[in-house]
C-alpha cells in the first residue's frame, strides 16, 4: 500500500530539526533510515501527521571509537558501522550487525534508528543493553544521555519524548581479556530471530570467567540482561559451568508464544543459543589473551 | 485534499530527470509513475521482496522504502541503466540470461541491480558471499540455483573482460 499523506520537513541544520520536532510535538515522526518507518507508513499501521527527515542534517553520520568505547551517530548506516575500523574496536557490533536484515536493507537502515525502533526481536537493542550503553537525546534547549537500562520501555517503545532526536548511541569498551559473541535462531535468513542471545565474557590473569553476561531477544517486552556471573565463574572458562549458566536464563526469561515458536520452544532455544554464545564468547576473550 | 508538493531533482541513469511529488511518494513510484522508468518493479512494498531494488549513489536500496524527496539531489541508478551505452547488456545480465536465471522475470530488475553492485565490491565472490548477496531477493520461480550460477558466470565474464582491456591497453602503449 502507499504511506498517508504527512506534512514533509527536510531540515539541514540540528537546530532546525529540532524546532520542527519541538512544533509537532507528539505528531511529529523523525525519518532517519526508513527501514522500519516506511513499511509502518506503508501498511498504515502508522500515521505521523509531520516527517521530519533528518538525511540533510550535516554530522549526524559520526562514528567515533574512544578508549571507553564507541559513539555512533544518527544516520550512521548500519552498513558503514559494519565496515567501520573504529568500530571494529567493539567486535560484538559487526558479530551483531550482519545478523540484521539483509545487505540492502542496511545499506539505509541506521543502528540508531533501530534502537529507537526498540523492537524487542532486534539485535542492536540487545547490544546496547548488554554493554549498558546510552542514548544522547536532544531536544530544543537541552541535551540527555539514557541509559540503556531506562531506555528501552517496552515492546516498540522508548524513553525518547515528543520533540527529542536520538543523536547518537554510545557502546562502551569491554575490559582487558574480554570477548562477545551474538547467536540467534530465524526461520530464514535475515528474518526476525526466534530467539537470539548475545553474550560478554571476562576473564582473569589465570583464565577464570570473572564477568559473564547474556542479553535475550524476542523472549520479552524489551531485551533481557541476565548475569550469569555466578553460574560460570569462577571456574576456569575451559570447565566453566555454561549448562548453568543456561538454567539461569531459562529461569529468568518471559517468552511468549506465537505462530512462530510456542513459549517453551522459545525458552528452550534461547538456553542452547545462551551456551553457545557463553562459550563462543569466552574462546574470544582467551583468544585476545594469547 | 490538497497536499504540498516538492521538486525534486534526481539524476537517473546519468540524466537529470525532474518531478514534483509529495512528500509521501515513494521513489519506486516516482521512478515508475513520474519518470516512466517501468523497469524497477514493485512487489511487496514493505521491503522484503526485493523487486524494487535500485542502486542510491551506487549502493543498492529498497527504492520503496525510501521518499522521493529523500533522494532529491542523488544519483540513481535502474534497471535500465545497467546495459552499457551502445545497448549491449552489462556482465550480469548476460550472465543472468546465459544461465537462464529467470523465468517470468518480476523479480529480476531487483536482482540485476543487487548483484551488479555486489560484484563490484567483491568481484570473486565464494558460494557462500554470493548466497548471502542475493538472500534479499525473493524468487518464486527459478528456485534460485540458476541466479548462484548466474552470480558466479557474471563475476568470471566481468573478469575475463577486464583482462582483455588490460591485454588492450598494453598492447595499445606498446
Amino acid at each position: 500500500m502507499k504511506p498517508p499523506p504527512f506534512d514533509y520537513h527536510g531540515p539541514v541544520t540540528l537546530g532546525e530539526a529540532l524546532d520542527v520536532l519541538a512544533e509537532a510535538g507528539p505528531d511529529g515522526k523523525v525519518l532517519a533510515g526508513g527501514q522500519s518507518l516506511i513499511p509502518l507508513l506503508n501498511m498504515r499501521l502508522a500515521a505521523p501527521a509531520h516527517i521530519v527527515d533528518v538525511n540533510r542534517v550535516p554530522g549526524l553520520d559520526g562514528i567515533e571509537a574512544g578508549q571507553d568505547g564507541v559513539r555512533v551517530g544518527a544516520l550512521a548506516r548500519h552498513a558503514a558501522v559494519e565496515r567501520s575500523p573504529e568500530a571494529a574496536a567493539l567486535p560484538l557490533l559487526r558479530q551483531a550487525l550482519r545478523l540484521v536484515a539483509h545487505p540492502v536493507i542496511r545499506n539505509r537502515g541506521t543502528v540508531v534508528g533501530s534502537l529507537v525502533h526498540a523492537d524487542p526481536s532486534a539485535e542492536m537493542p540487545a547490544v546496547l543493553a548488554l554493554l549498558g550503553g546510552s542514548v544522547r537525546l536532544a531536544a530544543r534547549g537541552g541535551e540527555r544521555e539514557v541509559a540503556a537500562a531506562d531506555f528501552f520501555t517496552g515492546p516498540m517503545e522508548s524513553a525518547l519524548r515528543p520533540g527529542e532526536l536520538a543523536v547518537s548511541a554510545f557502546f562502551p569498551a569491554l575490559p582487558g581479556r574480554s570477548g562477545t559473541a551474538f547467536h540467534e535462531v530465524s526461520r530464514r535468513h535475515g528474518d526476525y530471530a526466534v530467539a537470539g542471545v548475545a553474550a560478554a565474557v571476562t576473564l582473569d590473569e589465570d583464565l577464570r570467567v570473572t564477568a559473564a553476561r547474556v542479553a535475550c531477544v524476542s523472549v520479552g517486552p524489551v531485551p533481557v540482561v541476565v548475569d550469569v556471573t555466578t553460574a560460570c565463574g569462577p571456574r576456569p572458562a575451559g570447565s566453566a559451568g555454561w549448562e548453568a549458566a543456561a538454567a539461569a536464563v531459562r529461569d529468568r526469561i518471559e517468552p511468549e508464544g506465537d505462530i512462530h515458536a510456542t513459549a517453551d520452544y522459545r525458552r528452550h532455544l534461547t538456553g542452547v543459543l545462551a551456551v553457545r554464545a557463553l562459550r563462543d564468547a569466552a574462546a574470544a576473550a582467551h583468544g585476545e589473551e594469547a | 485534499m490538497n497536499e504540498t508538493r516538492h521538486r525534486v531533482t534526481l539524476k537517473v541513469n546519468g540524466v537529470v530527470r525532474e518531478a514534483t511529488v509529495p512528500g509521501r511518494r515513494l521513489l519506486s513510484d516516482c521512478l515508475r509513475h513520474d519518470l516512466g522508468l517501468t523497469g524497477t518493479h514493485v512487489g511487496c512494498e514493505h521491503g522484503v521482496c526485493g523487486a524494487c531494488t535500485v542502486l542510491l549513489d551506487g549502493e543498492p536500496v529498497r527504492s520503496c522504502l525510501m521518499f522521493a524527496v529523500t533522494a532529491d539531489g542523488h544519483e540513481i541508478t535502474t534497471v535500465e541503466g545497467l546495459a552499457r551505452g551502445d545497448g549491449e547488456p552489462s556482465p550480469v545480465q548476460r550472465a543472468f540470461s546465459e544461465c537462464h536465471a529467470l523465468q517470468c522475470g518480476f523479480c529480476t530488475p531487483g536482482f540485476l541491480c543487487a548483484v551488479t553492485a555486489f560484484l563490484r565490491d567483491n568481484p570473486a565472490p565464494s558460494e557462500e558471499e554470493a548466497l548471502e548477496a542475493v538472500s534479499g531477493n525473493l524468487c518464486r520461480c527459478t528456485g534460485y540455483q540458476n541466479i548462484l550460477k548466474a552470480v558466479h558466470r557474471a563475476a568470471e565474464i566481468q573478469a575475463s573482460e577486464i583482462q582483455a582491456a588490460e591485454i588492450q591497453a598494453e598492447e595499445g602503449g606498446a
